[in-house]
């Protein structure tokens, strides 16, 4: 490498090979992604477009930063599966016989298990292992199901029901995945808290209802004013210590709403092809963006 | 190729002197400009940092939440400081080596002054809340194109700076300045465009884009330009040619053809391959710091401590040891075992702190620190505040990168442990955190050191220089005012 145009070449090259990995070729696969039919049993049309407001409270979080604090990526270690009996059949006494050699460990009395169904009767099984199993039961006369339980810590935490997938950021103006959890991941704060006015009161100082919380308070987002004639109806309910002086109010303004309407315009329990789970038991609310409750 | 030599072979007509001299103008606009710039990035840092001891301060704010002023300090590090004292400290080495004049030394001035109003209105933009939501691409759209066009003003005189020189072989410092000068347009461009104008890409492939961005400014452009430097001032210094250009040439295209591969983490939610893809990349970058240490070890042999300015020989000294280590923790970081408890934890910050300010920034500050005294003819004003600083920046990186990275660790361990609240994981990382302030303020103070450092030597400057020119040109004009 004794000439420049060789250096230049070489640069040249290495960049054009990058570029093309992680710029072109991202875009071919994934630039044209758009709502899909893609949800599983489903059919809806997936992602939802957010509503107005929480496009705007999209802004908000994007132009305060909240992303150097909170991830949008929930991460799964695997799925194991549950097989769920949905039928005994018609022999239950041989089908009890037939589990009790299979489960050991496990006592099914014959008339008895037929009873309380649909019921789960295998856990935290690898795939390979409920599909054999799955046979056995066929073949005893018994039909089943299986459940996908996806698992990590971020999904005992709460954090999500399943991973994240490109599929989840295409109607975002921004994507805003993060880099650092310094809190937890927000991916499915629309459903762990339903409430907008605890996210309002959260927002105007977290330490009201997270003791000790590390997270800035966003007073900027709220106004302190005189209450008039008539307390505003928006004025934030805030108990001791916090409460503020007598004739004033703490009213949000319309960031911190659209915030909060975005904040719970954040779900992460659809089940998609890529990232497959079954729905508890109760179905799933659908994924509007109304706060419930 | 060593200093000396080329010195010997040029053809005579220009001394270093001269080619010093041709460089005082863009070099001393860009130093000024990115001390201003190290200053603002520790004021910024150490707001941020204090959020985390008081979380109720300046909540009344909307420009002092941490989310705005954080990307502001990191911002400000990067292009106020790093790639505009990289690019001025790139200007020299060229000149020097290549021992020729600078080309249009004005003009890169004002491509430095564009530089600078981008920044000035980016940082602006970010305060109000124009953050365009990637990280290290914050600046919004208005602010990036005068940065743009400043970068190709201050670039193109650098090529043809080099393209002029009077030693026609190329030597390691200028294959690595000459890729990184083609680098930066090209990443900076293709994110912007890609990212800001007014149809931008959609979903997911936005941060894939910020992370390849970010991958290649942070492993790549900021290593082959400290890299340069650091391997001219070891030439130099030691008078001797690298132990081996062909471990130099090595470590080049290790560092062009994984770093710009690197930056994806292993959790992004993305198709599979692209950071798996990126993973392996990262972990092979382990082979540039390894072929750098070797290198730099065998040309220094014992002789490392005996440099010809102390001072500036122990920041880039420092810069060297904090290079090999950030590479190979963001290496071991990447490793799929380890990553799952790294990842999106304070271990990442550490690592960025240790190889852009660690590395990099520190190089550049004692390069500054060699290279404005030759450039200027004139000592520092306070000849004992290089080593002050040189002192108060290692306890400064020390006492930010450790506790990042630990805590960092300690945090990965907490998030996968269930049984551990959100609120008590976020409390015990807090520790960690809460340390790192005194680190940035000592860095702060180290950096207010070079500011007035250099503030002082431009007043000394401009009294010896311009003052007795002035009052000639007034005792010239006086007879002609006299009116008969």
């Amino acid at each position: 490498m004794r000439h420049g145009p060789l250096v230049f070449l070489a640069a040249f090259f290495a960049l054009s090979a990058s570029w093309f990995g992680f710029v072109l070729t991202p875009q071919v696969e994934l630039g044209r992604a758009a709502q899909e039919t893609n949800a599983v049993m489903k059919a809806e049309l997936y992602p939802m477009g957010r509503p107005g407001i929480a496009r705007q409270g999209a802004e908000i979080y994007r132009a305060n930063g909240c992303a150097y604090c909170h991830s949008q990526q929930v991460q799964q270690e695997g799925t194991l599966v549950s097989v769920v009996m949905t039928d005994a059949g018609t022999n239950t006494s041989a089908l009890a016989d037939y589990l009790n050699q299979l489960l050991p460990g496990r006592k099914y009395m014959g008339p008895s298990v037929g009873a309380g169904l649909p019921k789960v009767i295998l856990t935290n099984a690898t795939i390979d292992d409920a599909a054999i199993f799955a046979k056995k039961l066929k073949s005893a006369g018994a039909a089943s199901q299986f459940r996908l339980v996806p698992i990590g810590p971020d999904i005992e935490r709460g954090w999500g029901e399943r991973r994240s997938v490109a599929q989840d950021f295409v109607m975002d103006a921004t994507a805003l995945p993060g880099s650092l959890r310094v809190g937890p991941d927000l991916s499915n704060e629309g459903n762990r808290h339903r409430d907008p006015n605890w996210q309002l009161v959260h927002l105007y100082n977290p330490a009201t209802v997270t003791p000790k919380s590390p997270m800035p308070a966003y007073k900027f987002l709220f106004t302190r004013k005189k209450i008039g004639k008539q307390a505003s109806p928006d004025a934030l309910q805030l108990t001791g210590e916090f409460k503020p002086d007598a004739e004033y109010e703490i009213v949000p303004t319309p960031e911190a709403k659209a915030l909060v309407a975005y904040l719970s315009s954040l779900r992460s329990d659809t089940p998609l092809y890529e990232a497959p789970i079954t729905p508890a038991a109760a179905p799933a609310a659908a994924s509007t963006n109304a706060p419930t409750k | 190729m060593n200093a000396s030599s080329t010195t010997s072979s040029a053809s005579d007509s220009i001394s270093i002197a001269e080619i010093d001299q041709s460089c005082r103008v863009p070099l001393f606009q860009m130093f000024a400009s990115a001390a201003v710039w190290l200053v603002v990035a520790s004021v910024f840092a150490l707001i941020a940092s204090l959020k985390f001891h008081m979380p109720g301060l300046l909540a009344n704010c909307a420009a002092f939440t941490y989310g705005r002023v954080h990307p502001v300090a990191t911002n400000a590090l990067i292009y106020g400081f790093g790639v505009q004292a990289g690019l001025g400290v790139a200007l020299w080495v060229i000149a020097r080596i290549g021992v020729t004049r600078v080309v249009q030394p004005w003009l890169i001035a004002v491509g430095a002054k564009l530089w600078n109003f981008g920044l000035l209105v980016g940082v602006i933009g970010i305060l109000v809340g124009d953050n365009t939501g990637f990280e290290n691409l914050e600046i919004p759209r208005y602010g990036v194109v005068f940065l743009f066009l400043g970068y190709l003003l201050m670039a193109i005189f650098i090529l043809a700076t080099l393209h002029n020189r009077r030693e026609r072989m190329l030597g390691p410092s200028q294959w690595f300045l000459l890729a990184a000068l083609f680098w930066f347009p090209w990443i900076y461009f293709t994110a912007n465009y890609l990212l800001l104008s007014h149809t931008p890409v959609r979903g997911i492939t936005q941060s894939i884009i910020a992370w390849w961005y970010s991958g290649n400014l942070n492993l790549v452009w900021f290593g082959l330009v400290g890299l340069a430097v650091i391997f001219h001032f070891i030439q130099q210094w030691m008078n001797r040619p690298l132990y081996s250009r062909h471990l130099a040439a090595f470590t080049f295209w290790t560092i062009v053809l994984f770093g710009s591969w690197s930056g994806i983490p292993a959790s992004a939610p993305v198709p599979a391959w692209i950071p798996s893809l990126s993973t392996v990349a990262t972990v092979l970058t382990i082979i540039t710091a390894i072929s750098v240490m070797m290198n730099v070890c065998k040309t220094c042999g014992h002789g490392c401590s005996e440099t010809e300015s102390p001072a500036a020989g122990k920041f880039i000294a420092f810069g060297t040891m904090a290079f090999g280590i950030a590479w190979i923790l963001n290496a071991v970081g990447a490793v799929p075992g380890v990553n799952s408890v790294t990842n999106l934890t304070w271990y990442g910050v550490g690592v960025w702190q240790l190889n852009v300010f660690g590395f990099f920034a520190m190089t550049m500050i004692g390069a500054i620190y060699h290279i404005v005294p030759q450039v200027t003819g004139m000592e520092w004003p306070c000849g004992n505040s290089p080593k002050r600083h040189y002192w108060l920046a290692l306890i400064g990186v020390i006492l930010i990168v450790a506790p990042f990275v630990i805590g960092g660790v300690v945090e990965g361990f907490n998030w996968r442990n269930v049984n551990v609240a959100e609120l008590e994981v976020a409390k015990k990382s807090l520790m960690f955190v809460r340390i790192t302030t005194l680190g940035e303020v000592a860095i702060l103070l180290g950096n207010l050191m070079l500011l007035g450092n250099l503030v002082g030597l431009s007043v000394r400057y401009y009294r010896l220089h311009f003052v007795p020119v002035y009052k000639g040109a007034l005792a010239e004009i006086k007879p002609a005012e006299v009116k008969p």
